[in-house]
């Protein structure tokens, strides 16, 4: 399961709550975060996640794909020879090469997801039912899904173009690969997730599987309640005024955002489900349960 | 404020993590600069297609386009199309047709050039250099991309000039003992092995569009020094864009830590979407005023917002203790989120008050 959308939507924190959700319901889930960013590692109370799958809680584990680490993973697997791949990877040429060749850390960290959800695993690793996977933005997260077809043509024949053939057949197998969307009842946020889905269909013949628009925001007060504060504008000490103020700006971002709603509703295929805007100064754990519930009662 | 961190300048790079509002401020900054009389450039290179949204505008272009809009000066917007500046770049530094032709033709250069998100870093930079040397703007306001390491695209310019360096090309090309004694032992047996990693038609490919580039090299690879001596100019200032969440906030000190480090022209920080409130309300006196009911709704949502403006405040301060002396100008919580030239009239009022 691809989890991606704009940046700052809260990815990690949905990827995390469906691992949860997942683990709950008795699967084996592997969280995947391919950005180096440490996210998960914030969310959970950790240290750090590491390149290594590391277990978070019973059936739930995380891992953190580190690009040069795949890239060796994969000389190895290919060569099936340790010592072979050190002596590519120790050498000079061998980087110039990789590091000249764009869309490779791409290919490899797609390749290690692909890994991950593999019934027999390359690199020996332990076996999941689920990987879900904190891609990166939209933009980038087409590049990512682009990459093992763009690898495929490249190289023709040959090992990488079996391999990356593989790959964007696993990617386009729908009993296989999910993708979800995450975005804000935002007008940016909300236009990006209506081009992301026509453009990983028109470019890349995937299908979105579902939006989840995070941090929605209660629908508190009436129209007639709403009338009522406006009314009283002004009125009563500072702070009392400041609260008539502040429920109306909520009111009005909570407005918006329906209509944001409404109109992505009507512009996208895929389904959509929401999530609750969160009041707490920091996400952790705890939050990401709560999460989990919601979208068990909405998925 | 933000007018005196721009006085004098020339180029204005907005750099920050994902989200935070980085398109809708340079479109601000654009827009106020314009207002005050001068003549400015928008460019973004997001393949999402925000900036258009930002400025109210349907499409943008390769080219600059004029914005509609009644200002002072003049404002510019565009949005570079990565592929169509590489093309650009082999066509200006191709030394004859041939090797012009034989570049665009090449398979690779093709998938490549277009596929990848990578380049575009570099694509950038390459743009903002290119109008900058043209001199028909005062002002040069760039959208940094959404890159998964908000400080990729400071490197990109010195990555080029590593990857054209010729004498690695010269290994791609032919393995002859010049490029071994270059790259040191075990380069020829790196190449074989490779050779079954890989596929040999790659490298083949690979080959031939590393000798057709490697003609071209010195052309770029002084582009790309120039291009990074305008990232240093003091005619530039960096404004980092971030908002007062704490993964943001965080990003945005490391960010400002390497771009001193770089000894690269920080500007201030801007920060985004701050949370404001006041003190605690009397519960009784709302219900007072409101009755028990919607005075509980009213005192519950203040709570809400007080929480998170105490949690913005203290991100913030921070920060501040991070930059020193650099300034920070903070641009609350607006009522709708900013999405066309009514939103950016808004926000001006922050940023340049």
């Amino acid at each position: 399961m691809l989890v991606t959308g704009k940046g700052g939507v809260g990815r990690t924190t949905v990827a995390a709550a469906l691992g949860v959700l997942a683990a709950r319901r008795g699967k084996r889930t592997v969280v995947c975060e391919v950005a180096e960013q440490e996210r998960l590692a914030a969310l959970f109370g950790i240290a750090d996640v590491g390149h290594e799958e590391r277990e978070l809680a019973a059936g739930l584990h995380a891992v953190s794909v580190q690009p040069e680490r795949a890239k060796e993973e994969w000389l190895r697997y290919q060569l099936k020879s340790g010592a072979l791949a050190g002596v590519l990877g120790g050498s000079r040429l061998f980087q110039y090469l990789t590091a000249a060749a764009p869309g490779l850390s791409e290919l490899v960290t797609i390749g290690k997801v692909w890994d991950l959800a593999q019934l027999e695993r390359r690199t020996g690793g332990s076996v999941f039912d689920l990987a879900i996977v904190d891609a990166p933005p939209t933009g980038h997260g087409l590049a990512m899904l682009r990459a093992p077809a763009t690898y495929a043509n490249v190289a023709r024949v040959g090992p990488v173009s079996r391999q990356a053939r593989i790959i964007d057949a696993f990617l386009h197998d729908r009993n296989s690969t999910g993708v979800l969307v995450v975005a804000l009842p935002e007008e940016m946020p909300v236009n990006e997730t209506i081009e992301f889905e026509r453009r990983l269909a028109d470019e890349l013949t995937l299908v979105v599987d579902r939006v989840v628009v995070n941090g929605v925001y209660p629908q508190r007060f009436s129209a007639q309640e709403a009338r009522r504060l406006r009314s009283l504008d002004g009125r009563g000490s500072t702070a009392a005024s400041a609260a008539l103020r502040a429920a109306l700006a909520e009111h009005e971002r909570a407005r918006g955002q329906r209509s944001q709603l409404r109109r992505l509703r009507r512009h996208v295929e895929a389904p959509v489900a929401t999530l609750p805007y969160l009041f707490e100064p920091q996400l952790g754990r705890a939050q990401v349960e709560r999460l989990a519930n919601e979208l068990e009662r909405r998925l | 404020m933000i007018g005196d961190w721009l006085e004098r300048k020339e180029v204005c790079i907005c750099a920050g993590s994902g989200g935070v509002g980085k398109t809708t401020m340079s479109a601000a900054i654009a827009l106020g600069m314009a207002a005050r009389g001068k003549k400015v450039a928008v460019l973004t290179i997001d393949p999402a297609r925000r900036l258009a949204n930002s400025l109210g505008l349907p499409e943008l272009g390769n080219e600059e386009r004029r914005v509609e809009v009644d200002v002072e000066g003049e404002l510019w917007a565009m949005m570079l199309d990565a592929k169509r500046t590489w093309d650009d770049l082999v066509e200006w530094h191709a030394p004859d047709e041939r090797t012009r032709d034989a570049v665009l033709g090449n398979r690779v250069y093709q998938e490549l050039s277009n596929a990848v998100a990578g380049s575009q870093e570099y694509m950038a930079m390459e743009k903002l250099h290119e109008l900058h040397q043209e001199r028909r703007y005062d002002v040069l306001v760039l959208d940094t991309p959404p890159t998964r390491n908000a400080l990729d695209f400071l490197d990109a310019p010195r990555r080029l000039s590593e990857f054209i360096d010729s004498r690695s090309l010269q290994v791609f090309t032919a393995p002859s003992r010049l490029g071994l004694k270059v790259l040191g032992r075990g380069t020829g047996v790196a190449f074989s092995v490779m050779k079954r990693a890989t596929g040999i038609e790659l490298l083949q490919d690979l080959g031939e569009f590393f000798r057709s580039f490697g003609d071209m090299t010195d052309g770029i690879r002084d582009r790309a020094t120039l291009v990074n001596s305008l990232l240093a100019d003091s005619r530039t200032a960096f404004v980092l864009v971030t908002s007062p969440g704490r993964d943001a906030v965080e990003e945005a000190a490391y960010f400002h830590h390497r771009l001193m480090d770089a000894g690269l022209p920080f500007a201030g920080v801007v920060a985004n979407r701050v949370h404001r409130a006041g003190g605690p309300s009397d519960p009784a006196e709302l219900a007072e005023l409101l009755g028990e009911t919607l005075a509980r709704k009213v005192q519950r949502t203040y709570e809400e917002e007080r929480r998170l403006a105490l949690r913005d405040r203290e991100n913030l301060a921070k920060l501040r203790r991070r930059l020193g002396r650099k300034s920070m100008i903070e641009v609350p919580h607006l009522h709708d989120d900013v999405h066309d030239l009514d939103g950016l009239r808004q926000i001006d009022e922050y940023l340049f008050s």
